[in-house]
């Protein structure tokens, strides 16, 4: 109780000051270590694709089909077409359910229901890839065939949660005094939605599916199930035959002992990569500026 | 209460008939809620069917048995099972740390301007497809692992069994687990970083102004207030991790047996699942393998429904999806 | 000194510095405790100049807060800084133990002498700045842990593990809260009611034994029965420690505060700029203002 400071001493490091500085400064340098770190493993990742990748990649390789004997000609053409159409196909069922859902729990539903979706949504969102292709195979693979849709059918699943929770963000920034304004001049509920609210969210909802779809195109575990077994033939049905793409191939060149497979697949990994990487960062500076222009 | 709305609620109360719009809207909202609830019982629902067969021939024994024979139709879990909670264990443990690290740099130290541009490249690390992650883990991570890590770390630590000798290929319970560490990280460092800052610039300042250091200010203020928040981020990531199926597969090797050494091959219940459902020799496999996907399940809807309770989400509108 | 009083009072009209006499210690008003034998000790004859502040400039990334401001505040004095909205008066506060460092674009002009020792010295670490000068918050910010543990955190810090329980005690006391909380010192210190926390925060800033003690409105955020106890706390507190307390309600300042700073908006090199105008006992403030401005201020003409 006495150790109190002479106060008319100079203000450099008294006491044990040095000792918790230097703990301080080793906390500091940890941190940063340890973001640095992150950093450069991107950086590692990164790179080794865009070198190995890059050296694939040509007008040839992404427009032509892979060769039917294995080889070093041939390209991955059909695969970016199957992928394409996979992912779009996924959306075009995620989309409209997920925002409809999101439009239920703001606009409609009761605490309760909200608990209730909220809950399903969150846990439909941390369900391991693999078992929702499980899933699907049971439902449409198994006594049949693979399907490209099997596939859409799978990524929608993993895309709804996302387009949901995020639409449901956008809406609930869209301020309360539009909604009032709109009641009060005798409008209907679903001319509202309509006319008041989807114009202002339509931004937050492009964005939401942008980084959905940016998630989606690299999902694996359910193509491999469900649209892996792809030969070159030429009937191809999108409902009853798996469809080439991007993951699978990439996936089963990186199983073969194949040096020349190796080389297409990191140009496949380039490929995806670059798509993934442009989309979400799109989406993200997107989705900020479309959260500023409402509540703002 | 604004105005507009006090007109409103006597509006509704006096109109009690919606117009025919409404109904069809709040029909169909209802019913693709339905459907995305219904979706999560669905799921449930197939994988025990699928696994049916299996459960009844093997019971519960099948989640600790650890022989894997298909042309003998003798099926167990355990090895995948242990696994699947040493890859993911061991990543939790080393990725929590650097990603809370990594949190509090994004939040506290780094100045805005650097914020705006590490934060993006933190979350692009989640962005990466896995199958490019473990491709790269097959190619570049294994042949250096082999080569120059597992070398070392046998010769100086080798009396521990953990680090017996390596592969030559450098796949093995080690690069998975690498891999899941480096796929957690980002997870547990976007979470972490947007939990630090919630914590009141008002509560930072009176801590400054009692003369404590940043460090004294985050280990006796900002820790404890965030705690909850962040071990559930680190379940979420756990989560992540128990699930990931072709990354580990890549890189794990498909072994059978269980080892106690982490550079020998190994298996996890979701890898074993890619690996063999598509050439599956027998319906006992296939609905095996579906018992597999049925403890994942289990063990994800765990994992989830526990971070979501140590976040409060019964109670509050948050939600991770993202 | 009393030439440079003479010279002061000549130079400047802003700059004020009375001839009041600090001579013995009064009896403290409370039971004695330890740190009563230490403000014995440092408070011999004659006025002693805790802070001398010369010519501060404050500007952040270019706008300017605060420009001309001189003035010494003496030691076991309540010093009030008094001021319309906006002329700088929380700038100034916060400048005197370092919080404002973390602002960006934070420039810093003329000199600050704490005991004679420069503030932005070489050397010198703003950690061990804020070690020796505390600062009480406008609303009361209780970390969320127990009433002992608010208390005892900082001293744990700083290495003062010895003889924690009495400290707690002590400060407790210091901060007229022990009887109300001597019960249930275990108990989560958001559960005070606002007065209490504020005195919670008073406490936790004397619980290091600072010498200075720096208010921000401290009892703005307060209803008037907390706010006496605050004001009460302060006539009690000023024996031991030295006190500078930013306030925007006069009549508070007229019923703590020895001396009166008057701050307010004024042209400073021809920048618009918060600067001090008047610096007196505040009585004088109050009755028989030398400036024109702090007239205004005082009778109500403008606030």
């Amino acid at each position: 109780m006495t150790n109190g400071p002479d106060h008319a001493r100079p203000l450099t490091p008294s006491g044990n000051l040095r000792r918790r500085l230097l703990l301080n400064r080793i906390a500091e340098m940890t941190a940063t270590a340890a973001a640095v770190l992150a950093v450069a493993v991107l950086g590692i990742v990164v790179y080794s694709v865009l070198q190995r990748g890059g050296g694939a990649l040509s007008w040839d390789f992404l427009t032509q089909a892979a060769p039917l004997f294995g080889g070093s000609s041939g390209g991955i053409g059909p695969a970016i077409a199957g992928t394409g159409l996979i992912v779009l196909v996924a959306t075009l069922i995620a989309a409209p359910v997920g925002i409809l859902v999101a439009l239920h729990t703001t606009e409609f539903a009761g605490p309760r229901a909200r608990t209730i979706i909220g809950v399903a949504l969150d846990l439909l969102n941390g369900l391991p890839s693999i078992v929702i292709g499980i899933f699907v195979f049971g439902l449409l693979v198994s006594g049949h065939h693979q399907s490209g849709f099997a596939a859409s059918l799978a990524l929608a699943i993993i895309m709804l949660p996302l387009i949901a929770g995020s639409t449901q963000e956008v809406l609930a920034l869209v301020p309360r005094s539009l909604r009032d304004a709109a009641d009060a001049l005798g409008v209907t509920r679903w001319r509202t939605v309509r006319g008041v609210l989807l114009p202002n969210v339509v931004g937050g909802i492009l964005t939401a599916t942008m980084l959905a779809v940016a998630r989606a195109a690299g999902e694996t575990a359910p193509l491999i199930l469900l649209c892996s077994i792809f030969g070159q033939s030429a009937g191809v049905n999108f409902f009853s035959t798996a469809l080439p793409n991007i993951p699978v191939t990439i996936f089963n060149l990186s199983e073969e002992a194949d040096p020349a497979g190796f080389a297409r697949a990191w140009g496949a990994a380039l490929v995806l990569l670059v798509f993934i990487l442009l989309t979400g960062l799109a989406g993200r500076i997107l989705l900020g500026r479309s959260r500023a222009k409402i509540s703002g | 209460m604004s105005p507009a709305r006090a007109i409103v609620i006597g509006l509704r109360r006096r109109d009690s008939a919606t117009s025919p719009g409404d109904l069809v809207l709040h029909g169909v909202c209802l019913v693709a809620s339905i459907l995305a609830v219904l979706a999560m019982a669905l799921i449930a629902y197939e994988v025990i069917e699928g696994a049916r067969p299996a459960i009844s021939r093997f019971g519960l024994g099948f989640i600790v048995h650890t022989t894997w024979k298909p042309n003998f139709f003798v099926f167990g879990a355990g090895s995948f099972l242990f696994g699947t909670a040493v890859t993911s264990g061991l990543a939790l443990l080393v990725a929590t740390p650097i990603g809370i690290a990594i949190g509090l740099y994004l939040s506290l130290l780094a100045p805005k301007a650097v914020r705006g541009v590490i934060s993006p490249l933190v979350e692009m690390i989640a962005a990466i497809p896995t199958v490019i992650l473990g491709f790269w883990g097959i190619l570049v991570l294994g042949p250096f692992l082999s080569r120059h890590v597992e070398p070392w770390i046998h010769a100086h630590f080798g009396f521990l069994p953990l680090f017996g000798p390596g592969q030559t290929t450098g796949s093995g319970v080690f690069n998975a687990t690498i891999i899941l560490t480096i796929m957690i990280i980002p997870i547990v460092a976007s979470l972490s970083r947007d939990l630090f800052l919630t914590v009141p610039a008002e509560l930072r300042d009176g801590a400054a102004a009692l003369g404590a250091t940043r460090w004294e200010t985050i280990r006796g203020i900002v820790l404890p207030s965030t705690a909850s928040g962040v071990t559930a981020a680190a379940f979420l990531g756990l989560g992540r991790a128990l699930g990931e199926a072709i990354a580990v597969t890549q890189v794990i090797g498909g072994g059978n047996a269980l080892h106690a050494s982490l550079f020998q091959t190994g298996d996890t219940l979701a890898s074993r699942i890619a690996l063999q459902f598509t050439g599956a020799e027998n319906a006992l496999q296939t609905a095996s393998l579906f018992y597999l996907a049925l403890m994942l399940l289990v063990i994800g809807v765990l994992t989830n429904l526990l971070a979501q309770l140590i976040s409060g989400r019964f109670g509050q509108q948050a939600t991770f999806a993202r | 000194m009393t030439a440079s009083d003479q010279q002061a009072a000549s130079e400047s009209t802003h700059v004020v510095r009375p001839r009041v006499q600090l001579g013995q210690a009064p009896p403290p008003v409370r039971p004695a405790s330890a740190l009563d034998g230490r403000a014995a000790a440092r408070n011999p004859e004659g006025a002693d100049a805790v802070f001398d502040i010369r010519d501060l400039a404050v500007s952040y990334a270019g706008k300017a807060a605060l420009a001309g401001v001189s003035l010494e505040i003496d030691r076991n004095l309540v010093t009030a800084v008094i001021g319309p909205s906006g002329c700088g008066k929380t700038t100034f506060l916060r400048s005197l133990n370092r919080m404002n460092d973390s602002v960006p674009g934070l420039q810093i002009g003329g000199q600050i002498l704490y005991h004679g020792h420069d503030l932005h010295g070489p050397g010198v670490d703003r950690v061990e700045v804020r070690r020796r000068i505390g600062m009480v918050f406008q609303k009361p910010n209780p970390f969320a842990k127990s009433i002992y543990g608010n208390i005892a955190w900082a001293p744990r810090n700083l290495g003062m593990k010895a003889g924690l329980d009495d400290r707690v005690e002590t400060a407790l006391r210091s901060a007229a809260l022990w009887d109300e909380v001597k019960d249930r010192l275990r108990d989560s210190a958001l559960g005070l009611s606002g007065g209490q926390q504020q005195r919670l925060c008073i406490a936790r800033a004397l619980a290091i034994e600072p010498d200075v003690l720096l208010l921000d409105e401290p009892a703005s955020a307060l209803d008037p029965i907390a706010t006496a106890s605050i004001e009460r706390l302060i006539g009690d507190l000023k024996h031991t420690y030295t006190i500078v307390i930013v306030t925007h309600n006069m009549q508070q300042a007229a019923r703590v505060a020895d001396r009166t700073a008057f701050f307010s908006l004024g042209l400073h090199a021809g920048v618009q700029t918060g600067t001090l105008v008047e610096y007196a006992p505040t009585t004088t403030i109050f009755t028989r203002p030398s400036d024109q401005r702090t007239n205004d201020y005082v009778t109500g003409r403008f606030g």
